[in-house]
């Protein structure tokens, strides 16, 4: 068995792996926050909400976790209807074009600060006849594309994912799905200027674009989203400043996923479906995962931004010895320099999902509890309150960057 | 008259609209635990008379088939046949349902009582008595017309289901399944 050998093969399989884990995790996660989305909403409506479906062909309910396997065969067996009028080739592109700006953003948010294998790697490299080169190799990244100008490509496809509301609106021939189309267009783009603009501060406070950088940044300094108490009152200023960033991505965030109480592209009660009001079976199940994909996506970039990714707020659980002290605040004596082992590590996935879900429920409890704005109101917050309020921003923390030289 | 209303004032605090998306949050966070907290340890509601006091658990929404919703008084169901605490069927089939029935749901062949039975002044019972469920209106003219009080509207409400027309017609035997017996204080037949 020498198929191993070369840090580059090492390199390939490692990417296609996780590649594999990462798309097969956001596409369980898309049915998953579906039926918890319902299951929510019922108890804030002092409902049950679905409880029936279990495991196919059994009596067994587990809580109704199956409703997303039987939501997921139903769309499969529908009829695809295509209305005589369409423009068929556009209106084919689009569904996939909803979906699939979700699922490449994911491609560059860190997971895991990194699986260093290298001790299974000498363990295995007498059997499998690995030279040193490739054991050095299996010091394996937490993310599947290690882009240094990470978040620029994290904007470049999220604008993308207009393309496919619009082109679904257009290409139905048909006025509400058009209206649909025209309100997204003006929304996505206005919105995305605040969203720029809020993360800019990120960019002068740790002078780096890299994502999995900014995470070891957070790791090291603290979490951008929370206040601080170190570094005298420009660092706490500066951490106010971050905290309303962080306010203002959030906001955008919504508005981007065209999530309650700016899904003014669907807006069932005036526009009968928004931009999908023609498409049926499966087509439209893509544009439904796809709201949902954004949400996973658009939850684990600001994870990745200003909740510090995969870490803890305790340098413990990232693998790291704990230093003497905290947030400006002096940890007692037993917990100071307390290290863990390397595996250790391994645990920040699931405390990056944990992350995730929370923001999922964040989102899911938003929409059951805020009715939708007016179109003048959302295009007045956009641009009289979020963008100016968020330019503001970038100049404040840079004269306090400035200061702090 | 239009009344024209003041618009409040809005004080600083509520102008800035995140505390109010705060407060949204708490009843939704709130409704939210107490129906799970009500799904860990079920207890019925207090308070005024409501769908929630009728279901088990106090929640908004019933288990369907397993629990149902208490059926008020003069309901009118699927119609069924009754028999007396005897066991008599009180049927004559004298066949006036059968010609009230506005969408003629009802068929029955009229048939008679043997000379040996203890009911034999009875002289008639039907041969076969059939309703279709599937034109069968729920309108109660049949327990209405009967003179003999052996047709009524069952309270539980209709649920059928059958894969063929022919599923859904109710024979004789089915109806006196359903209905079981009824004890009426009128005895007509007692001792003739």
């Amino acid at each position: 068995m020498v198929i191993f050998n070369g840090p580059d093969v090492v390199f390939v399989l490692a990417s296609l792996l996780k590649a594999m884990a990462v798309a097969g995790v956001v596409l369980v996660m898309v049915p998953g926050s579906v039926t918890a989305e319902r299951r929510l909403s019922a108890w804030m409506q002092d409902r049950r909400g679905p409880n029936r479906v279990g495991i196919p062909f059994t009596n067994i309910r587990i809580f109704g976790l199956g409703q997303g396997l039987a939501d997921a065969m139903k769309f499969l067996l529908k009829e695809q209807f295509v209305p005589a009028s369409v423009n068929k080739l556009y209106f084919n592109l689009a569904p996939i074009l909803a979906m699939v700006p979700a699922l490449v953003t994911v491609s560059v948010i860190p997971f895991a600060p990194g699986f260093d294998l290298r001790p299974i790697a000498t363990w295995l490299a007498t059997p499998l006849h690995l030279d040193g080169a490739t054991i050095q190799a299996f010091r394996i990244s937490g993310v599947v594309a290690d882009l240094d100008i990470g978040l620029l490509f994290v904007f470049a496809i999220i604008s993308l994912s207009v393309y496919g509301i619009v082109l679904a609106g257009w290409s139905s021939n048909s006025k509400y799905p058009f209206l649909g189309g025209i309100r997204s267009s003006a929304q996505i783009i206005s919105y995305e200027i605040a969203m720029g603009a809020s993360v800019v501060p990120i960019f002068l406070v740790t002078q780096q674009l890299n994502l999995g950088k900014i995470v070891e940044y957070q790791v090291a300094h603290g979490w951008l989203a929370l206040p601080h108490l170190a570094g005298g009152w420009i660092g706490i200023l500066t951490g106010l400043a971050l905290s309303f960033s962080f306010v203002v991505f959030l906001v955008a965030s919504f508005a981007e996923t065209n999530r309650l109480p700016f899904d003014m592209p669907e807006a069932e009660t005036e526009l009968v479906g928004g931009y999908h009001t023609e498409y049926s079976g499966m087509r439209f199940a893509l544009f439904f995962l796809g709201e949902y994909a954004a949400m996973v996506s658009a939850s684990a970039i600001m994870v990745t931004l200003f909740l510090g990714g995969w870490s803890l707020p305790f340098p413990w659980f990232n693998g790291l010895p704990m230093p003497d002290s905290l947030y400006g605040v002096a940890l007692p004596s037993f917990l100071a320099g307390l290290a863990l082992p390397w595996w250790f590590g391994f645990i920040s996935i699931g405390v990056f999902l944990g992350k995730i879900l929370v923001f999922i429920g964040f989102f899911i409890v938003i929409r059951w509890t805020l009715p939708r704005f007016k179109y003048d109101q959302l295009m007045n917050l956009g641009w009289k309150v979020f963008i100016p309020l968020s330019f503001l921003n970038i100049f404040v923390v840079a004269a306090l960057v400035l200061l702090k030289r | 008259m239009a009344l024209i209303l003041a618009r409040p004032e809005l004080n600083l605090w509520e102008r800035l609209y995140l505390p109010s998306i705060l407060g949204g949050l708490f009843i939704t966070l709130r409704h939210m635990v107490e129906t799970i907290l009500l799904r860990v340890f079920p207890r019925k509601r207090t308070g005024p008379r409501s769908l929630m006091e009728m279901s088990s658990t106090g929640l908004m929404s019933m288990q369907y088939p397993e629990e149902k919703w208490p059926m008020p008084e003069g309901y009118r169901g699927a119609p069924v046949l009754v028999m007396d605490e005897g066991g008599r069927e009180k049927c004559v089939s004298c066949q006036l349902c059968e010609f009230i029935c506005p969408p003629r749901a009802i068929r029955i062949t009229p048939g008679f009582l043997p000379g040996e039975d203890v009911h034999a002044n009875v002289e008639k019972k039907p041969r076969a008595f059939d309703i279709d469920m599937l034109r069968c209106i729920y309108c109660g003219m049949c327990e209405e017309v009967c003179p003999e009080e052996a047709i009524f509207l069952k309270k539980e409400e209709p649920i059928f289901v059958g894969t063929s027309r022919q599923a859904m017609v109710r024979d004789k035997q089915e109806l006196y399944r359903l209905g079981g017996v009824m004890v009426r204080p009128i005895k007509k037949w007692d001792g003739k």
